[in-house]
């Protein structure tokens, strides 16, 4: 009798909670996020933001850099591959980082398949705009679930959607009978017993994190009280005017997100927020990546 | 008895629910008015050690709470909640400082290194012990003594009502050592 990998694996994401992951990308950023209070770090060589303005195709970071920020900080590391870039996981893999995002936010390496998730020791989070995705990600091996939002925007439009829709679907399936989820689990395209659960339970399997257009204390906090566990804040931080006092800010908001009072303080005088664009300005839908 | 959860990061829900099924009350702390409820224990949950540190301080909890433990409140660390109690963090520095044990941060590695072992836990036999990127106690000072170890590695300690598990027992369906801190409580 034992543990599977995979347990030990969603049970990190769960002392994750709570808590604030932020995109770096130099060691120096990393140091001031976990200063901040970030609860991990998600080692990237450009922020989602710039990702988007650079165009092109985008890849797994250089190793020697998610080195670099390993040696840096005590907290937990992430670092993305590309959607269906099994090697670039492996390589992930081998220099041991601890979670791997299969992302969206990189150029897709295959237009079809994920990565086979369950052929790794590492835990992966993916992304999710729905209960469909998440549950199929999860059958795939994932230990952990963010909403996609919409990456590099600032705008929250899109993380609110996603999370809402995931609530809604969830209530929905607690609500049905158990002779109608065969049905349900053919309409999602998800494995039977994956609908079980949240039938039984009204939650996911795994946790589930919000992300993508974060880039305020009051919108982490939104996220938080639409039902996240934790927030990813990706370009929100390092594109604003004062990086260690939003970033410490947000980290405080997700604390105590109900509480207006304290985040009418945190959102006090914290300099300029990412610019931001809307959606309906961007050429490049990332969380139309890999369903 | 009420006992109060920090609840500034982590895994504080998975203790509440343990408590729960202990039929034990308990309350978030999040903030420095939660410290007005009447408190017996305290646990400090897992999660992250540098986090819950700095956010102690930041949202005035630690004197408060640094004076109910030096006065006795009975204390719980699992985890994160062991860095904060101990009086020496290799590399780092320690938080309450109050418990006279030496502690080493991420002692296993990365999430790699993270694994379940069934070990002998003092009084209570064998104890499912699940370590994620956990720490362990390079030494026990005369004041505290060790209740539990993995591969000679200390695990578990105590010192007078506090107790502290590199592991996550609340992780787990067996609420021995929950039971135990109870026990610990109403002494």
């Amino acid at each position: 009798m034992g543990k599977t990998r995979y347990e030990l694996n969603k049970e990190l994401a769960q002392m994750l909670k709570g808590g604030v992951i932020m995109d770096v990308t130099t060691p120096e950023q990393a140091r001031i996020a976990e200063d901040a209070g970030a609860c991990a770090v998600m080692a990237l060589e450009r922020i989602p933001a710039d990702i988007r303005a650079a165009g092109g195709v985008s890849r797994m970071s250089d190793p020697a850099m998610i080195r670099g920020i390993q040696e840096a900080v005590s907290i937990p590391v992430m670092a993305k591959c590309r959607i269906g870039h099994f090697v670039e996981a492996q390589i992930l893999e081998a220099i041991e980082i601890d979670y791997i995002d299969e992302s969206e936010v990189l150029t897709p390496a295959d237009d079809v398949h994920h990565i086979d998730k369950t052929k790794f020791k590492v835990p992966f989070v993916c992304g999710a705009r729905d209960l469909g995705e998440a549950l199929r990600r999860i059958a795939e091996g994932a230990s952990m679930i963010r909403t996609k939002g919409e990456p590099g925007t600032g705008d929250i439009v899109q993380a609110v959607r996603h999370m809402r829709a995931m609530n809604a679907d969830i209530r929905r399936v607690a609500s049905l009978g158990e002779d109608e989820l065969y049905e349900d689990a053919k309409r999602l395209q998800v494995p039977l017993d994956l609908l079980r659960y949240v039938h039984e339970h009204g939650r996911l399997p795994v946790v589930n994190f919000a992300a993508g257009g974060v880039a305020t204390p009051a919108d982490a906090a939104l996220m938080m009280q639409l039902g996240a566990e934790g927030v990813f804040v990706g370009s929100g931080i390092f594109k604003s005017g004062d990086p260690a006092r939003r970033a410490a800010a947000i980290v405080k908001a997700v604390t105590n997100y109900t509480d207006a009072r304290m985040i009418a303080e945190l959102s006090s005088g914290l300099g300029e927020a990412m610019v931001g664009i809307n959606e309906n300005e961007i050429a490049l839908l990332m969380a139309e990546r890999g369903k | 008895m009420n006992v109060g959860i920090l609840a500034l990061q982590g895994a504080f829900a998975e203790h509440g629910a343990v408590l729960d099924r202990l039929g034990a009350a308990h309350f978030e702390i999040r903030q420095r008015r939660d410290l007005k409820r009447p408190m017996d224990a305290l646990i400090l949950p897992g999660g992250e050690s540098t986090v819950m540190g700095k956010l102690l301080r930041e949202l005035d909890l630690f004197d408060p709470l640094a004076e109910q433990i030096r006065k006795g409140l009975p204390v719980f660390g699992t985890c994160a909640g062991l860095i904060l109690l101990a009086r020496e963090v290799e590399g780092g520095d320690p938080c309450f400082g109050c418990m006279d044990i030496s502690v080493r941060r991420n002692a296993y590695g990365r999430q790699l290194g993270s694994f379940y072992a069934r070990e002998d836990f003092s009084g209570l036999g064998k104890v499912p012990m699940t370590f994620i990127r956990a720490p362990t106690i390079k030494s026990v000072g005369p004041g505290a003594r060790a209740l539990a170890s993995v591969d000679g590695q200390i695990v578990a300690a105590r010192q007078g009502r506090m107790l502290v598990t590199a592991f996550h027992p609340e992780l787990n369906e067996d609420t021995s050592v929950h039971e135990y801190f109870l026990g610990m409580v109403r002494k």
